[in-house]
């Protein structure tokens, strides 16, 4: 059996990628497009919408229909492709700070829809592209470019806010788990309804420099090692926890995706039934 | 021939303008005083199988009708003075894809919250400036019912055919006022459609510009796979930040304007041909201007009335032929700066006098109004 590859969405001669050495995008965008392939994806029927930031550069690498859109908007310009044409597999890549960030009430909305979105976040705790300033993921009393006595807020659990905005779909995975990601990436394009896969990544140059370990290789070790399966996690004591992060599918409902309930709405207005005059 | 008489708001005409220019997607956020216009494609989109949305915000909103455009709809939003501002960032990165939609801005007194409820012309050069960078766009402001109808028509036609956003800016009593409307019937007003790309789908270039300035544009999910990006790109729509890239995009991002503005500006005259008193109005402003022009002519003034219909691209042209050989231009406008008086003491020169009319607490200017300043003796200098 040959393993899928994803070259056939890859622009040609693009690689080297960009990306810093260790850091997980290149590993992401590896693991979506093996999914696009063994999922059977047609580049014509797909349609990548990405945000601003080293994530948000994902699209230059690509030969599927694409949209590089501005800063933390990604999932409305998404939310008008697909609901004007339901039949595009339409995925929203995004990092922590474009999605949940500046992206946070687009994130918040597009999961109460249930758009019939894929959105996939890759969460690096910090703003990369403009240097690693902090971002609302970056745990609390980290040291970033912009929280140089270490950061006093909380940080947000994106997989959480998932869930309790009402996302079908919520898994978790991490640049070193490279197959469990392409699996969750897979299941979450077949699930209707919104779906995320966040992925934990190293972010070599910032805030993994400023807050884990100095070299790249140990920042992924660290991910392997800290990083445990849901099903285990649950049963886990506080202490037990501590200084660990589950990993895997959270959330799998099969509520109603925008799509299916916007498709009734239009029945009834052809038949002229409802209307409030 | 149109058939039906039908009596209609402003804002609701709007919204069937734009039905019967073929729009099938609207996503907005509801503002006072274009709400009317979101509630009328709520009740009529889905049924024709089209989309409504309600977003979440106005910033959301231009995004998703941006998202739809590119998947092959026609568009539109609807907004006023404080979503409007909202808008700006998303309305860059339309005009930069050249991405065709329909925003309806209906003008509202300002600064800030303002007074909501009441008119005010305030944002035009908001509308033409008001994105970071250089850029430029199209902007039509109606000043009767009827006009609201087929003017929105014209905004979608020039969206299309030149692959950008048309800003609809209406003032609030054009909005919200009722008239009589001929209802156009189907094939009546020229509807038209966007260039489609011929030959082979690989050598598809997204903003590759034909002979005419503009280039084809596809739709997500046809077999011309493309992209887009707000980034300075290429005319494969790759990011790209060679110098000599940016120095195409943008010059051609105001080209393919400019080589058709005589065909883009639209103006109505009225009484012009003897006159020796130009009044130059927009929306609201020409009902006031009208008036006053034909009580002026009872006292003997032979007034005369520009209405711009177009107020991006400015008629320019047209005001400097008008105004050639009349001793007085009046500007009635509903701004405190005299945003088109300046456009018209720029297109006349500075020994014109130029007289401005201005309101900007919500109050409509009357025809007195107008009357007081043509006759005023010394003219007040800009």
């Amino acid at each position: 059996m040959s393993h899928a590859t994803g070259n056939k969405y890859l622009k040609d001669g693009i690689l080297p990628h960009m990306w810093c050495s260790g850091c997980g995008i290149g590993t992401m965008l590896g693991a979506m497009l093996r999914a696009f392939e063994e999922l059977g994806f047609s580049n014509k029927d797909t349609v990548v919408v990405t945000g601003i930031g080293c994530t948000g550069k994902l699209d230059d690498y690509l030969v599927t229909n694409a949209l590089h859109t501005t800063h933390g908007r990604a999932l409305a310009y998404a939310t008008g492709i697909k609901a004007f044409n339901p039949r595009l597999n339409v995925v929203v890549v995004m990092g922590d700070g474009d999605s949940v960030t500046i992206g946070g009430n687009h994130f918040i909305h597009a999961a109460r829809r249930n758009m019939d979105l894929t959105a996939i976040v890759l969460n690096n705790l910090n703003y990369g592209m403009t240097g690693g300033q902090v971002s609302g993921t970056t745990p609390g009393w980290s040291i970033t470019s912009t929280t140089a006595y270490g950061n006093p807020e909380r940080e947000f659990d994106i997989c959480a806010l998932a869930e309790t905005v009402g996302a079908n779909y919520v898994a978790r995975g991490t640049a070193y788990h490279g197959w469990e990601l392409k699996e969750n990436i897979k299941e979450a394009l077949t699930r209707k309804g919104f779906s995320l896969v966040e992925v934990i990544s190293p972010c070599p140059t910032h805030f993994g420099r400023h807050n884990e370990m100095k070299e790249t290789a140990a920042m992924l070790l660290s991910l392997r090692d800290r990083a445990v399966p849901i099903e285990r996690y649950r049963g886990l004591t506080a202490a037990e926890r501590e200084g660990s992060f589950p990993i895997g599918k959270m959330v799998d409902r099969s509520d109603a995706g925008f799509n299916e309930r916007y498709a009734i709405i239009q029945s009834r207005a052809a038949k002229g039934a409802g209307g409030i005059n | 021939m149109a058939t039906e008489t039908r009596l209609m708001q402003g804002n609701q005409a709007i919204a069937e303008g734009a039905i019967y220019a073929g729009a099938r997607f609207f996503a907005g956020y509801p503002i006072t005083p274009s709400s009317e216009i979101a509630e009328a494609c709520s009740i009529r989109l889905p049924a024709l199988g089209g989309v409504y949305l309600q977003m979440e915000d106005e910033m959301a909103s231009i995004a998703a009708i941006v998202g739809a455009s590119l998947a092959g709809a026609k568009a539109l939003t609807a907004t006023s003075g404080p979503g409007f501002s909202l808008m700006q960032e998303n309305l860059g990165l339309a005009i930069m894809a050249e991405v065709p939609c329909v925003i309806v801005n209906v003008q509202r007194a300002g600064p800030s919250t303002g007074l909501a409820t009441k008119p005010g012309q305030s944002d035009i050069m908001q509308v033409r400036w008001g994105r970071h960078g250089d850029q430029c766009l199209i902007a039509l402001c109606p000043a009767t019912v009827q006009e609201c109808f087929a003017l929105t028509v014209q905004a979608f036609n020039f969206s299309e055919r030149f692959r950008v956003p048309v800003i609809f800016m209406p003032d609030e009593i054009i909005g919200h006022m009722r008239e009589n409307v001929a209802v156009p019937v189907a094939g009546e007003l020229e509807v038209l459609e966007r260039k489609a790309p011929k030959g082979p789908p690989a050598a598809y270039l997204p903003f590759a510009a034909d002979a005419d300035g503009v280039a084809p544009l596809a739709a997500y999910g046809s077999d011309y796979v493309f992209h887009v990006t707000s980034s300075m790109h290429g005319q494969d729509g790759y990011s790209n930040n060679d110098p000599a890239k940016a120095t195409w995009r943008v010059a051609q991002l105001h080209e393919k304007i400019a080589r058709h503005r005589d065909e883009i500006v639209l103006t109505k005259t009225f009484y012009t041909d003897d006159m020796d008193v130009l009044l130059v109005t927009l929306g609201a402003t020409t009902r006031a201007g009208r008036a006053a022009a034909l009580e002026a002519r009872e006292r003997g003034i032979r007034a005369g009335v520009l209405q711009l219909q177009t107020i991006w691209p400015f008629p320019d042209k047209e005001i400097a032929a008008l105004g050639r050989g009349v001793k007085m231009v009046v500007v009635p406008e509903m701004n405190y700066s005299g945003q088109i008086a300046g456009e018209v003491q720029k297109a006349l020169g500075p020994a014109m006098d130029i007289r401005r009319v201005n309101r900007f607490n919500g109050t409509i200017i009357t025809p007195q109004d107008i009357l007081d300043v043509m006759t005023r003796p010394a003219a007040t200098k800009l």
